[in-house]
């Protein structure tokens, strides 16, 4: 059985280690903060917070504190503002431990597409391409293949690049995989899934 | 000097002129300044250029200056939410650069700062690295970006002494410093106005140096993604 979205996003929880500053990317990667159990993780959100709270209870939302998603979100004991300039500081700084986005395409060096499709899906790259450059480790959360069934990890992007070289993990539906200088290497099958799988549903190289 | 104005209208009197270029502060719809934007509407200024994050939704924010088509050009990082902006975009009729998040805020604080361009990592291998002067430092390739200098700087904080030392609240903050900082002329509104003395120095997020005229109102506030949790 594949990973549904909550399982991935419990195993991308556990690459998040104590005392981490982390950034998480709408969609899937937003699950992870339900998961990180007993470990102090101080979320950012690159609008401007560390220390993203959840989200309010009905009645106490406050149009002065949403997420980088711009959803209504709530603040906690730890938690500090600054403006974008500082906060892209601090990303394009390395301060922030690890940003966990979803993604359209992965090549097998690393590369990321996730703001655009030409003449389809014009929507900008908001912090991405400021994250991906700038955080210690970049870990892709996404479905193996698209809806046509084919593989998102490629050999080459198609699609306009994020970064270039990049991305230091994917966790698919399928399983994990590390994005290494020669190619990707298989860390981990979903259960029930083999290796033999992964390879027959990625296009990229495995070795 | 009064920086203190009565309306958002009378705040921005001999400011605008069409064609001219205006950083706006905001993220989303979260501490952007409605009512300038809403002067400026009024106004009827034409061929705007405008370095914002976003650019509003249909009916709020720069979107109702899209709607008049007062806007030329947009300097922004995500345009996702806006309708009417795509339709504009893709018949040709407004243009559009992107600018990563990061870049553009650090292109309006560099702007304010005296700092003409800087070098970055972010976007190289990119469209965005594309015509730009490429430099490598300590074994690693970054991009030049120029910083922005705008005509006119619009920005919302929470509350100002009419010297123009602003507050800003919670995540409110966003762009508006950087872009309060990167204009010839900033023009600032509030939501409350208190007299000079009773803001603590030690608790001023933007000094007064960087605005030039404040205008306290009622703002909609109105928010984009209303999202809430069940309560235990």
């Amino acid at each position: 059985m594949p990973w549904d979205r909550n399982q991935m996003a419990e195993r991308a929880a556990q690459e998040l280690k104590d005392g981490m500053y982390v950034n998480l990317g709408i969609g899937i990667p937003t699950l992870v903060a339900n998961y990180i159990g007993d470990k102090e993780i101080t979320l950012q959100s690159e609008n401007g917070m560390l220390g993203m709270g959840p989200f309010p209870f009905e009645g106490e939302e406050d149009a002065d504190l949403i997420n980088a998603g711009k959803q209504t979100i709530t603040e906690l004991a730890r938690t500090s503002y600054f403006d974008s300039a500082m906060s892209f500081g601090m990303i394009r700084g390395g301060k922030i431990a690890a940003a966990i986005l979803g993604a359209m395409e992965v090549s097998e060096k690393g590369d990321l597409a996730n703001w655009m499709i030409p003449g389809k899906l014009v929507k900008g790259m908001g912090g991405a391409m400021d994250l991906v450059a700038g955080v210690g480790r970049v870990i892709v959360v996404m479905d193996h293949t698209n809806k046509h069934g084919e593989s998102k990890l490629l050999k080459e992007c198609t699609l306009p690049l994020t970064g270039k070289g990049v991305v230091d993990l994917i966790i698919t539906d399928l399983g994990v995989l590390e994005v290494d200088h020669k190619g990707l290497h298989i860390l981990e099958c979903a259960d029930g899934v083999t290796e033999q799988d992964i390879r027959a549903a990625t296009e990229a190289s495995i070795v | 000097m009064k920086k203190v104005y009565g309306t958002a209208s009378e705040a921005l009197d001999g400011l605008l002129h069409d064609g001219m270029f205006i950083a706006a502060g905001g993220f989303g719809l979260c501490g952007i300044p409605e009512l300038l934007l809403q002067a400026i509407k009024d106004a009827g200024t034409k061929n705007l250029t405008f370095a914002s994050n976003n650019a509003g939704v249909d009916d709020f924010g720069i979107g109702i200056l899209l709607q008049t088509k007062q806007v030329k050009k947009m300097i922004s990082s995500y345009v996702g939410e806006n309708k009417e902006f795509m339709r504009q975009y893709l018949s040709g009729e407004l243009e559009l650069e992107f600018n990563p998040q990061g870049t553009l805020a650090e292109r309006m604080r560099a702007g304010g700062s005296g700092i003409p361009g800087f070098y970055t990592k972010t976007g190289v291998g990119t469209q965005i690295a594309e015509g730009k002067e490429h430099k490598d430092f300590d074994g690693e390739t970054y991009i030049m970006e120029r910083g922005i200098i705008a005509d006119l700087s619009i920005v919302k904080a929470w509350k100002a002494d009419d010297t123009g030392n602003l507050i800003f609240r919670k995540t409110a903050r966003n762009f508006n410093p950087p872009a309060a900082m990167c204009g010839k002329v900033c023009v600032a509104e509030v939501e409350e106005i208190v007299p000079r003395g009773s803001l603590d120095p030690d608790q001023i997020h933007l000094p007064g140096i960087y605005v030039h005229r404040i205008v306290q109102g009622e703002h909609e506030k109105r928010i984009e993604q209303r999202t809430v949790r069940e309560k235990a």
